[in-house]
């Protein structure tokens, strides 16, 4: 270790946990809200199937997307475009974005009559969204999250040369005391599945290269957005719309020879552009589970006539591997325990990045009276981390409670949410940490139960009653954390510990 | 816990040191990962979609390896010199080989 500096022999561990902790603080709660979306967004075909409790028709995929491109084409005017992916094992709807009369619209359709479903819900969408989006316009959400995922891997790097006992941490936790339960628990979440926490944030880093690193690409191609599209998906075509009215020929022929050429892969998205023009083409891609690269094949035809205009395998080694790591990060190709180890290594990285913001505060308190800097971040935690959670409770809650006509229902859930976690922010920096913490806490294990206590309790669909029971089993876990709070409170021990020298 | 007063004395100099480094391992960090995608995205001997493709993946390793170099070379100067250094070489790299066809 000759060679290396004096801030490396004796700082190194101290330079890397400072750093660990300022970008930790500076965009922990952007982190938090990233990490709980996307956790839950690992669910988002059954989210959105416990949001659309009224479906009960099934349909092949052939036959959903039919009767989808059937009814579009009677109730849409002058549309650039069509956008559906097919129901499978998990989704039961047809998810569509369309434009009509100018107006970009983003609606399920019912996988049987093709018509939206009564419903009008964001559904599981909500939180894939907000989880790269942050409910910002284009492209400042993405910006964010970017600048958030790369802080994060500064952190994770930091946080990894600033610790001494790496795989001690993994069994080390001594409960009830202080700053060293917070620091044992901020550890163990942390270290347990790094390996996760790393692969995540890397990936979710590259699904956004083409914002947060488009170097290569402006390198490459300059401005000529449309040679790299071309060279990127050679079996899409893309042809401008003719003006002349043709209908568009049936779409199940089509649909089957596709499946054909997917090796029997059944088709996942359909792209219909200028249906109804002379022009128009439809583009199909498998579904995207059974591999873990995202669209490895597409296959074109001519809207008007039916005819293959194009088709394409992906091989390319840089592609393949772009698209590999890109489906890591999706997870869609994932079985059902596989889902799970990722909602739990989601949820681990979550707790980390909340325990480690307590901590940031617990440790200060616990040296001497906190400045009024960390006193604002006490309750700024308060506020951010229950609130978001009960921004989404009370989601969920609004999908039941909304009458189904309302104009822009989907849009009303998610101004309840948002409304929602306003507030639970206001009253987190209102109130003193001390009674912010358990009321915020039961305020939201009492939302959790409503939202599934509004039913239906009687679904036949078993998602639905997996949900309904997650929810109250988070409700209960809530409730007992706040029991364990409150009576912590009553015994004066905890107090006096505080004043003490540690 | 007061520091001691070796240490106080030179908290400045220890400051900078620190401002130095995360500089150059974070704007300077993504810097050296920007060209050195467009230095590969041009240079890659292959198709131009799998060149640009592979720089893009690779340039997020190059980040991470910057960031944590700035931090373990000898002196915070060394660390900003190696960055800018690290910069003009591959965007050099990038402007001789220039936009291929």
């Amino acid at each position: 270790m000759s060679g290396t500096s004096a801030m490396v022999r004796d700082g190194a561990r101290q330079a890397m946990a400072w750093l660990h902790g300022w970008t930790g603080l500076l965009l922990g709660h952007i982190l938090f809200i990233i990490c709980l979306a996307g956790t839950l967004a690992v669910f988002k075909p059954e989210i959105s199937r416990w949001m659309r409790p009224e479906i009960n028709g099934q349909a092949d995929p052939v036959r959903a997307i039919t009767a989808a491109t059937e009814w579009l084409s009677t109730n849409t005017i002058g549309s650039a475009g069509w956008y559906l992916s097919a129901p499978d094992g998990r989704s039961n709807v047809v998810n569509a974005n369309y434009d009509s009369g100018g107006a970009y619209m983003s609606r399920a359709l019912d996988p049987v009559s093709g018509a939206p479903v009564a419903r009008d819900t964001l559904g599981g969408e909500f939180f894939y969204r907000l989880h790269f989006e942050l409910e910002l316009p284009y492209p400042w959400g993405r910006w964010l999250a970017s600048l958030a995922a790369m802080l994060m891997l500064v952190a994770i790097i930091t946080g990894i040369i600033a610790h001494k006992r790496f795989f001690k941490d993994i069994f080390t936790f001594r409960p009830g005391k202080g700053q060293r339960s917070w620091l044992d628990g901020h550890n163990a979440l942390g270290v347990l599945s790094l390996p996760f926490h790393i692969m995540i944030t890397f990936t979710g880093l590259l699904t956004l290269a083409s914002l947060n690193m488009p170097w290569a690409i402006a390198a490459g191609y300059g401005a000529d957005v449309a040679t790299l599209y071309s060279d990127l998906t050679p079996g899409t075509v893309s042809r401008e719309a003719s003006g002349t009215k043709a209908p568009l020929a049936p779409v199940g022929p089509m649909l089957a020879q596709a499946q054909r050429y997917f090796g029997g892969a059944p088709v996942g998205r359909v792209y219909i552009f200028n249906p109804g023009d002379a022009a128009a083409v439809v583009t199909i891609y498998p579904v995207e589970v059974g591999a873990i690269g995202t669209l490895p094949a597409e296959i074109s035809f001519d809207g008007a006539t039916g005819k293959v205009l194009k088709a394409w395998t992906e091989k390319r080694a840089g592609v393949r591997a772009y698209q590999t790591i890109y489906g890591l990060h999706m997870a869609h190709f994932v079985p059902l325990l596989t889902r799970w180890l990722y909602f739990l290594g989601g949820a681990m990285l979550t707790l980390a990045i909340a325990s480690g913001m307590v901590l940031w505060i617990v440790k200060r308190r616990e040296r001497a009276p906190l400045s009024i800097g960390n006193r604002l971040l006490e309750r700024l935690n308060v506020g951010g981390l229950v609130g978001v959670p009960i921004g989404m409770a009370a989601f969920l809650i609004a999908n039941r409670l909304l009458p189904l006509g309302l104009a822009e229902r989907a849009q009303q859930e998610v101004a309840v949410a948002l409304w929602s976690a306003g507030a639970a922010l206001l009253l987190g920096l209102v109130l003193p940490p001390a009674l912010g913490w358990p009321l915020l806490l039961g305020l939201l294990a009492l939302l959790c139960a409503l939202a599934a206590a509004l039913g239906p309790i009687w679904a036949g669909d078993v998602m639905i009653l997996s949900g309904n029971m997650l929810l109250t089993a988070t409700a209960v876990a809530l409730g007992l954390l706040v029991w364990k709070q409150l009576r912590r409170r009553s015994a004066p021990t905890p107090v006096r510990r505080r004043m003490a020298p540690a | 816990m007061a520091p001691p007063i070796h240490y106080r004395a030179s908290r400045w100099r220890y400051r900078a040191n620190v401002a130095l480094r995360t500089i150059a391992g974070t704007v300077g960090a993504y810097g050296v990962a920007a060209l050195g995608a467009a230095a590969l995205a041009r240079t890659l001997p292959m198709a131009r979609v799998e060149a640009v493709t592979f720089a893009t993946m690779i340039a997020y390793l190059i980040a991470p390896g910057v960031s944590i170099w700035a931090f373990l070379a000898r002196g915070p100067w060394r660390a900003v010199a190696g960055v800018v250094l690290a910069a003009l070489a591959l965007g050099g790299v990038a402007w001789i080989a220039g936009q291929p066809a």
